[in-house]
This record gives structure tokens, sequence and C-alpha cells, in this order.
């Protein structure tokens, strides 16, 4: 099974295509709705991101909080549907990864063919055993959001699908 | 008239917040295990498996099933017998509801204004309906329900015109724009009557039925039967990767109507639909 791990280039991403199981390692970057607002904002206001999206990972969670003991409580992917208004505008800027769960509009299939990246699927609803594929958490911008708070992640073996791929493949298009 | 202490309703909701949020209902385990001894796609066996093993995790780590810990919803069943002591029955729930969340370290959800979205940190308020029923006990039928699957419902007024295929175009139109957003396999609840908030009701009591148990009523267990074929038909599989598994079960309830309406309500239940009674 093909290892999925940040950073990426463009070539890294260009021989996954839609439907094939794919294995997710390293730093990967949460962030949900409110990130995403926030971060739309920062970029038209030209100020500076809270991390460099080139060739990185983004994660559509919002996790449970951490009991004791653990480093994160259960982490499974959100609707990535509600992202869709902002993801073109990462992508641009080189986001090479999205994981999440549920279809992608056209104007985010372009974005990823224009500028290469793919789209994995991650089984939504199964937040404790995707949690133990989480091995350290980190927020790194944003805490007043709680769960919406930006963190970096570091997975292990952490099982997606390719939903979508930077040619158009997509395993939603019935 | 039976008395029962505010404090015993809010203890028991803070139980139960914990444990639904943790441990799968067992019809609904029996039912995906079923799912997938028939499934034939690999992609949405190996989902499957997935979600069962998520299953026998999130008790052993006391980790939520799903980060999405929901808006917690309670029917209550209120005998008139009943008093409750030393508070109010809401705000008994609500404060149930804030000592599970924090205790069991669950996901807030709920915002305090539709508008200005400001987190409330406690995850209250929950949403209350009390229904007055004979008798001294309490009953309260809660569920966690995330948002994913609670935003895929929709309602319509149909013309009674439209009958029972208007019905069934509904339904189906419903679960094909909700496609793998609601976390399929799903729990499909639709309620046909009433009036408008009475349709809403009892779809989202359908789904909190237990999967597998027919209506009652010969001819709406025959249209729930031909309404997870249906389903199934559509071939969106779980997450929406495709194969036999859309939906575990179609629980149908009905009410009169009034004689120019045609009320349809469908509300959907992911493959991790938290739930459970609890008699007092």
């Amino acid at each position: 099974m093909k290892i999925i791990q940040a950073p990426l280039s463009r070539e890294d991403i260009m021989d996954l295509t839609a439907g094939e199981p794919v294995l997710v390692n390293g730093t990967v970057y949460t962030a949900r709705d409110a990130a995403h607002q926030r971060m739309a904002a920062v970029i038209e206001a030209g100020k500076t991101l809270p991390f460099d999206p080139q060739g990185q990972v983004i994660y559509y969670t919002g996790p449970s909080p951490a009991p004791p003991g653990r480093v994160v409580g259960s982490a499974g992917p959100t609707t990535s549907g509600r992202m869709d208004a902002y993801a073109p505008l990462l992508i641009e800027r080189g986001l090479r990864v999205m994981i999440g769960k549920g279809e992608r509009n056209q104007a985010v299939k372009e974005a990823m063919r224009k500028h290469g990246a793919v789209y994995l699927a991650a089984v939504g609803g199964a937040g404790a055993y995707l949690a133990r594929r989480i091995v350290s958490a980190a927020v790194v911008a944003y805490p007043e959001l709680g769960p919406e708070a930006i963190y970096r992640l570091e997975v292990k073996e952490f099982p997606c699908i390719v939903a979508i791929d930077a040619r158009g493949g997509d395993i939603y298009e019935r | 008239m039976r008395s029962i202490s505010a404090e015993t309703i809010a203890q028991a909701i803070s139980e139960a917040v914990i444990k639904i949020n943790t441990h799968l209902p067992g019809d609904i385990r029996t039912a995906l295990e079923q799912a997938l001894g028939r499934e034939t796609n690999p992609a949405a066996r190996q989902s499957l498996q997935i979600i069962l093993e998520n299953a026998r995790i999130a008790p052993e780590d006391q980790v939520p099933l799903c980060q999405d810990t929901g808006m917690v919803s309670a029917h209550v069943e209120m005998g008139q017998d009943v008093h409750i002591s030393g508070g109010s029955l809401e705000e008994a729930i609500n404060r149930g509801v804030r000592d599970g969340y924090q205790r069991g370290y669950l996901r807030k959800s709920i915002v305090k204004d539709p508008f200005d979205r400001i987190n409330t940190g406690d995850n209250t308020p929950a949403v209350i309906h009390i229904h007055l029923v004979q008798g001294d006990t309490l009953r309260i039928m809660l569920s966690a329900k995330g948002a994913g699957s609670e935003n895929m419902g929709q309602l319509a007024m149909l013309k009674p015109a439209a009958g029972i295929e208007g019905v069934k175009q509904f339904i189906l139109k419903v679960v094909r724009e909700a496609d793998s957003n609601p976390c399929p396999p799903i729990i499909v609840g639709v309620g046909v009557g009433g009036n408008m908030e009475k349709a809403a009701l009892m779809a989202k009591w359908a789904v909190l039925l237990p999967v597998g148990q027919p209506n009652p009523r010969p001819e709406l267990a025959k249209l729930e039967a031909e309404m997870l074929t249906a389903i199934n038909d559509l071939k969106i599989g779980v997450q929406g990767l495709g194969g036999d598994t859309t939906a575990l079960a179609v629980h149908i309830e009905t009410y009169p109507t009034h004689m120019a309406s045609l009320p349809v309500a469908v509300n959907l239940g992911c493959h991790s639909t938290r739930r459970t009674a609890i008699d007092l």
C-alpha cells in the first residue's frame, strides 16, 4: 500500500488513483469551519498563515477532548463539503492533500487538477479507531476555538482511500 | 403521587450521555455484522470492519465512538402521577448533560446563538420534548446526534394527490441528496402525516427505534421493507464507496393529518446512532 507523508511535491501525488487505499504517516494539520474562515481572512488581508500549506496535509476534524493518558480524544473526519468555499485558496498556495469525508464541489476539483492536489476519505464515525493512529497532537493556532483550533498531529498508518485524485477521478461520481 | 428528585434525573442523564457516546447499541452492532456478511464491495467491507472495530475500541479506550458527540435530545414520557422534587425537569436534564459532557471528555458542540455562534462550553441546552402519559413512571429516550447526519434531514408538505408514490420519491430524494454525508450505512426515520412539527418529531423518533423492528401495521412494515431495498439499490454504499449497504433500516411512523395535507419528514441516523432509554 502506498504511503503518504508530507512534505509532498506535485509529482508525489500524481500516481494516486481514486479508489486506491493508502496510509498516511507523519505531520498533518487539523482545520475545520472556523479555522478555514480565519485562514481565508488572513489570505485576504495579505498576512501570514499560521502554517505554510506548501506540500502539506490538512485533516478536516474537530477532535473530542483528550482523556488523561491519551494524546487526543475521538478524531474522525468531518464533512468536507463545508470547507469547499475555502479549499481552493489553500490549494493555490500548495496544499497537497486533504483528508475528510464526502463529496467536493467542482471548484475544489478544478483547483486540485490545476495545482496538483489529492483528496483522501477516512472512515466517518470511526473516531476512536482513528485516534489510535495519532501519536501526538499540539495546538498550532487559534486555541480559543477549542475543537476547531488548528492542531499539528503526527499520525502513523492512518488509513484512507483516495476519494478524488489530481486527474479528476472521483469515487463519489456514480 | 410518586416523587423523583431532580438530582436522580441529572445523575441518570450524566451517566447516559457518557454511555451512549462510547457504547454502540447491540441491535446496531448486529445489523452491521449482518451487513458485513452480505457485502460484496471490498472497500465497503473494509470500512464496515473499521466501523465494528471502532465500536470495540471506544469503550476500551473510553473515547467516544465519534468526535461529534452531538446535540442531546430527550423525548420524555412523564407519568401524570410523577412529581419532580428539588428543581425543574428541564434544568435537571441540562445539568446532567453539562456534567456528563465534562466528566466524559465529550466534545462540546453547541453554540449559543445560530448567528453569533459562540460555544456554550458545556454542550447545553438539550432539545427536550415532554409527553404526559398515565401512570407514575418517567421514561426518557435520550439521543446524542451529530450534525453530519442531522444536517441531511428534510421535510416536505406534499399535496395529497402525490400519494404514497410522492412519499416514496421524497424519501429516495433525501437519501440520494445526502449521499455519503450522513455516514452510511444509515438508519432512515420517516414521519408521514400530522402537521409540520408532528411529521418532524415522528421522523426523529423513528430513527431511534430498534433496528430490525418493523412497524406493527403490516402495510407499513411492507413499505419499510420496500424502501430499504430501494435505498440499498441506490448503491451509495458504506461511506459512499458503493456496494450493497446504504441503509440498515427504514422506520416509518404515521399520524392522522389534515384533508388538505400530506406532510413527510425524513431524518437520517448514522451507522453509530447513539441512543438509550432511561427508566426512572
